[in-house]
């Protein structure tokens, strides 16, 4: 029982590690990123020194490089939200203020849990599933955390004892129920081609290959419902072009009220969901950990009858890595978005995910029934 | 027929009028394509770029248009109107004859000049002091325009002008001939009256950087 607790443990480190990790990081991809897109050079000024019984010159030498390429300015920003004051405004409710923070940042995280980062490990006689939790319903887990995370939104304007933040609050309930909705009936129709919920299976069964050559990733089956459900998890992560609950420069928000680490969390939450976001459209449609041709024992292409032969431990990390490289892409991807894309109206908002969103994916899924109906 | 003016303004509402979306347009997808397209293509190229010059590649090719400027000084208009200098006779002396032409022209009134009698008859007077207060000064140039002498010249280059106070802004005659001699830190000395015979000791004075370039910032030489 200590075994499996031991390895359960390492697991989680090794996956909250990874996302918190990409999370922060994304601090210095937003800036890095956003200057290379508009021809700018970006945050390569933030550095400190280390005295000599830290290391001395060499590691400062090496902290100059890092400050150089901004990477320093994510302590920075840590540094500056923790010294900050922690403001509760007088009417707002000192627990629930509090809690909305931390709930928000805590479902965010959680729904990593169901979430397969690389095949299962075959290690002394034992199966070690790369997968915290492994969830049967694992696509509803994930999709009831995101729906719970909402309410952290909802409390944090709610307690703020400002009204125009009880309206952000407000509206952001509004915007992430218009897309959940879109997100969630976008889904079906995979589950439809998958035939299960689990997360686990569904990378196993994109393993396959289509036609002896394509492999059988989700969005080759249902390209319209990746479209949906990439949209409709924009928008759940609240960052332009559907920043409309944050709006930081120009619209009050529902964290108007926050400051220093609370903000902050708020702003880890967005990071991660991106993340998240970025690791579920990996998971449902682009494969999750599956390499193109590899299989346990060995890469089996196509256009050759020799099976290049693979130890198991390379086989493992080359699916983590795999995992890595696409979430690591849309997250680039979804950057790409932000910063290339101007923030909708309201009222056009409402328009995409109640009008065409939610229409499209429903007429998905009727024509994804007929055509599975009609292949039986 | 309709006049001109109805025709001007016929043109005017069809210009301001909202062309309709084909639905290749409305479509939205198309377009959010191209726009991706497009930045992801400064993206990469970018990328690129940084990190060939990293390795000494394609150096003449810049891949961002940011100036850092303390470090990096932007080249400025040949015809920039820059800080103030008098200029030398060859002996050492100012050129400026204290004829008080550029302190009466002078629309913000910054300069104050105090006027000595020269040996020389031809030349009649010279300025012991001469002040300018960078603080009034609006840079209009009358004061070089009026200068029957060639006295006062504002081509120093020098144009990031910033004290502690306002009488750190404040120009005497040592500063004046002898531009970037001090900071703007130092404590400021008002109305410095100097003898001819004084002024042949100062340093000479460098001659300021070609029109178009920057001078090196205060504090940084």
């Amino acid at each position: 029982m200590w075994v499996e607790l031991a390895i359960k443990l390492g697991v989680s480190a090794l996956v909250l590690g990874g996302v918190l990790n990409f999370a922060g990081m994304q601090t210095w991809l937003e800036r890095k990123q956003s200057a290379l897109m508009q021809d700018r050079i970006g945050a390569n000024r933030a550095y400190f020194t280390v005295p000599w019984w830290l290391g001395g010159a060499p590691v400062n030498w090496l902290l100059r490089k890092l400050g150089g390429l901004g990477i320093l300015n994510a302590i920075a920003d840590v540094l500056k939200l923790l010294t900050k004051e922690d403001f509760i405004p007088a009417a707002g409710d000192r627990f629930l203020h509090t809690l909305a923070p931390l709930l928000s940042v805590f479902f965010a995280v959680m729904a990593f849990t169901a979430v397969p980062i690389g095949p299962p490990v075959e290690w002394l006689n034992r199966t070690i599933p790369l997968q915290v939790s492994n969830i049967n319903a694992g696509l509803l887990f994930i999709l009831a955390l995101a729906s719970i995370g909402t309410y952290g939104v909802i409390l944090a304007g709610m307690t703020s004892g400002n009204n125009l933040a009880t309206i952000g609050g407000l509206r952001a309930a509004s915007q992430m129920l218009a897309y959940e909705i879109a997100l969630g009936v976008s889904l079906i129709g995979a589950i439809i081609c998958y035939g299960t919920l689990d997360l686990g299976l569904i990378v196993e069964r994109q393993g396959a290959l289509l036609w002896g050559w394509l492999p059988a990733w989700g969005v080759f089956f249902q390209p319209l419902a990746c479209v949906i459900f990439m949209t409709a998890a924009l928008a759940e992560t609240k960052r332009i072009p559907f920043d409309l609950p944050e709006g930081e420069p120009e619209i009050i928000g529902y964290f108007t009220e926050y400051s220093g680490m609370k903000f902050g969390l708020f702003f880890l939450t967005d990071f991660v969901e991106v993340v998240l976001v970025s690791a579920l459209t990996t998971t449902l449609f682009f494969g999750g950990w599956q390499v193109p041709y590899l299989l346990p024992d060995g890469f089996h292409f196509p256009w050759a009858e020799a099976v290049i032969p693979l130890p198991h431990l390379a086989y493992v990390g080359l699916g983590v890595l795999s995992f890595t490289v696409k979430v690591v892409g849309f997250i680039w991807f979804f950057m790409l978005i932000r910063w290339t894309l101007p923030r909708f109206r309201y009222d056009q908002l409402m328009h995409l995910g109640w009008k065409i969103l939610f229409p499209l994916s429903l007429a998905n899924i009727v024509v994804t029934g007929v055509l599975v109906v009609a292949a039986r | 027929m309709s006049t001109l003016s109805e025709q001007l303004l016929h043109r005017i509402r069809d210009a301001h009028r909202r062309r309709k979306l084909n639905w290749w347009e409305r479509a939205y997808l198309p377009a959010i394509a191209q726009g991706l397209w497009l930045t992801s293509a400064h993206f990469w190229r970018n990328l690129f770029l940084h990190l060939a010059h990293r390795v000494g590649l394609f150096r003449h090719i810049p891949a961002a248009v940011t100036i850092q400027y303390p470090d990096q000084l932007r080249p400025t208009s040949p015809r920039l109107r820059t800080r103030h200098r008098l200029t030398k006779r060859e002996d050492g002396t100012p050129r400026c004859v204290a004829c008080m032409m550029c302190e009466t022209v002078c629309p913000a009134r910054c300069i104050y000049i105090v006027a000595g009698e020269h040996p020389d008859p031809n030349v009649e007077k010279f300025p012991k002091s001469f002040d300018l207060d960078l603080g009034l000064c609006v840079y209009c140039g009358f004061c070089v325009e009026a200068c029957p002498e060639d006295a006062i010249r504002m081509d120093t280059q020098r144009h990031d002008i910033a004290a502690y106070s306002r009488d750190g802004m404040w120009l005497d005659i040592k500063e004046l001939l002898n531009p970037g001699s001090r900071t703007f830190t130092d404590p400021p000395q008002k109305f410095v009256q100097l003898e001819l015979e004084e002024f042949k000791q100062l340093p000479p004075s460098p001659a300021p950087p070609p029109p178009g370039t920057s001078a090196i910032p205060y504090g940084r030489d």
